[in-house]
């Protein structure tokens, strides 16, 4: 089966600037991927080399079997949802949706059907005649995705799709995406800086630093088998030890990473591994307390169930593991 | 943290007239509009606009032909004095000039404004300012003057034609019945390139403003969806300069309506209606007819105005 998108060796330098360096990127038909990373990662930079507003300055880029360097943006059967939604203030949102099949020259009842239909789908049926200037937020959010999808994509991009939504609303949102994805079939490839976002809705993941994969795979790899620090930082905000408490542990490694929710406070059973530190703060998150404990001076964040007793700050604890929690890292 | 505790939430009032009035004039934000907007709005509405309607007024009085006085009482005559042949062919002639002016002011400056609201950056930007502000700074008859130099038959243009042995094209397009002439400086093929060089500013400023509004997104938006450059440029940049392509136009139009120096120097010896003002309210003492022409610009631009309203060019803003 061909990719929906495919990247040979690509890069997009600007000068001195490697935006893009190298990448080496294949996504399937159907997939909903997310590329992940902080800002200036370089993962928005791959999404405007698919949708053609960016050309790479060397590599191979290709969609769904053909070559996609030096095809204008207009000539790709791709779409994008833009962070700020990009809608023309100019027009009526039935206008909006209606504008890719409009300049593709169908007849204006034709479109109209299709942009009222796409509208439905959103859940905004009825808005046609407003200005996007009347729309909120989240209502904005919906008509950039029906603009998009009107045009029957073949790869829809979205950039930071949610990035300018309240919580609630994001959470909602979400699930919709994922479910619209699912019913379209529609490959996906979304750009967010958000690991929650990606880890929830994504079938695999790319997580980007300096203009390069860092590692790509689903979101329990990614979370749980972070192969580098960067990754176990930036996506499980899990804690990673030193080759030294390793070795504490009996364990030879460079760096092993340990999930926050994955350690227990308290004494601990034969066949897990332990620590002992001193709590040095805490505070209450909800569902959880988010105690932070000194070991040998490496900080261990411990996610622990507010239902629980917790510990005093300064108190000396014991930390318990199970050594399957434990990722063993090549590199520190 | 004592010291913190000792000191007030409240901080004491500002000695002198100038806290006193501050705090008098926070609690009285009306008045401090008014007294800010009291005297340009009385400055507009009683020396300026007074003044206009008083003008205007006349022009629905008549003049003795024999004495040359004035008649007070209320007429018509003048008005179809103004719509006699020779008058109407003075309007038709200056609206056409006007018209012409502005299309081509607005398709000479749109691409020089497009570059430099999208691509101008830092020392360009200053450097494009420059350039079309510069013009401005000098005088205004030196540049007329010039302009008569370079367009006579024994100037530089003539003289660059001759060099480019496309002597035959100038001297075909001179020969050309209305817009041709003997020389450059005396047709109104002159005139026009004057008045298209003298307001370009005037265009080029608003338009370079309202592209700069357009956010770049929306264009990659438009090309996103399918839209072709000439596409993008039909339904989406083109719309949303049209504001500022109508503010600029309002400028060359009736500027263009308004001179009476330009076609005065440069051009045939025809007059346009602001020469026709002139003479009508100088040599020819004439206030009641110089009063009518005046109205002609003001009931055109507001004819203008709403057209452009009714077409939708403000819907953008």
């Amino acid at each position: 089966m061909t990719a929906a998108v495919l990247f040979e060796n690509v890069s997009r330098h600007f000068g001195a600037v490697k935006a893009v360096d190298a990448v080496n990127l294949e996504i399937a038909e159907g997939e909903f991927f997310a590329m992940l990373g902080p800002s200036g990662s370089g993962k928005t930079t791959c999404l405007r080399l698919m949708a053609g507003f960016e050309q790479p300055t060397g590599g191979h880029i290709e969609i769904f079997g053909e070559t996609a360097e030096g095809v204008p943006p207009y000539r790709r059967s791709v779409n994008t949802v833009f962070q700020d939604y990009a809608l023309f203030p100019h027009l009526s949102i039935l206008d909006n949706v209606a504008y890719g099949l409009m300049v593709k020259g169908v007849g204006k009842d034709e479109r109209r059907k299709a942009a009222e239909d796409a509208l439905a789908m959103v859940k905004l049926p009825g808005y046609g005649q407003r200005r996007p200037g009347q729309l909120s937020g989240g209502q904005r959010q919906r008509v950039a995705l029906a603009r998009a999808l009107v045009n029957k994509p073949k790869v829809l991009l979205l950039d930071e799709p949610l990035g300018a939504l309240d919580l609630k609303l994001r959470e909602q949102m979400q699930e919709e995406l994922k479910s619209l994805q699912k019913s379209l079939g529609i490959t996906f490839v979304f750009v967010t800086h958000d690991q929650g976002e990606a880890l929830s809705m994504a079938d695999r993941i790319a997580v980007f630093n300096d203009g390069k994969i860092q590692q790509l795979g689903s979101p329990e790899d990614i979370y749980k088998r972070p192969q580098t620090r960067f990754v176990a930082d930036f996506v499980g905000s899990s804690n990673v030890l030193s080759s030294a408490l390793c070795a504490k542990l009996g364990l030879s490694a460079k760096a092993a990473s340990l999930r926050p929710e994955a350690i227990a406070i308290g004494a601990s059973s034969v066949e897990q591994l332990s620590l002992t530190g001193r709590v040095t703060a805490r505070s209450f998150l909800g569902a959880v307390n988010r105690v932070t404990v000194d070991c040998d001076g490496e900080k261990i964040i411990v996610a622990y169930p507010a239902a629980l007793p917790v510990p005093d700050t300064s108190a000396t604890v014991t930390l318990a593991f199970s050594r399957n929690d434990l990722h063993l890292m090549e590199e520190a | 943290m004592s010291a913190l505790a000792t000191q007030s939430t409240i901080l004491p009032k500002r000695p002198g007239l100038a806290g006193r009035l501050s705090d008098f004039l926070w609690k009285h934000p009306q008045l401090l509009l008014l007294i800010l907007l009291g005297p340009p709005v009385l400055w507009l509405g009683i020396i300026y606009l007074g003044s206009l309607f008083a003008l205007l007024l006349q022009s629905f009085f008549s003049i003795d032909d024999f004495s040359g006085l004035i008649n007070y009482e209320f007429t018509l005559a003048t008005y179809r004095q103004l719509l006699s042949d020779a008058n109407f062919d003075i309007i038709v002639r200056t609206v056409a000039m006007a018209a012409v002016v502005t299309l081509f002011s607005a398709l000479i400056a749109f691409p020089i404004a497009y570059y430099a609201a999208r691509y101008a950056k830092g020392k360009w930007k200053a450097v494009f300012y420059l350039g079309v502000m510069l013009p401005l700074w000098s005088s205004y008859l030196v540049k007329i003057y010039a302009w008569k130099l370079i367009l006579a038959k024994e100037g530089i243009l003539t003289w660059a034609f001759e060099k480019l042995h496309l002597l035959w094209l100038l001297e075909g397009w001179l020969s050309l019945p209305i817009i041709g002439g003997n020389s450059l400086s005396v047709s109104y093929t002159g005139t026009f390139i004057v008045f298209v060089y003298v307001w370009m500013p005037f265009m080029i400023l608003p338009i370079q403003a309202a592209l700069e509004r357009v956010p770049g997104n929306l264009i990659e938006a438009s090309s996103d969806l399918g839209g072709t450059p000439q596409q993008t440029f039909r339904h989406v940049l083109f719309p949303l300069a049209l504001p500022g392509i109508v503010a600029g136009s309002i400028f060359t139009f009736s500027l263009t309506l308004g001179d009476y120096i330009i076609p005065q120097i440069v051009g045939s010896s025809r007059l346009f209606i602001g020469q026709a003002v002139y003479a009508q309210q100088g040599t020819a003492g004439n206030i009641p007819l110089a009063a009518a022409f005046t109205v002609v610009p003001i009931v055109i631009m507001g004819l203008y105005l709403w057209m452009a309203k009714r077409m939708g060019a403000f819907d953008a803003l």
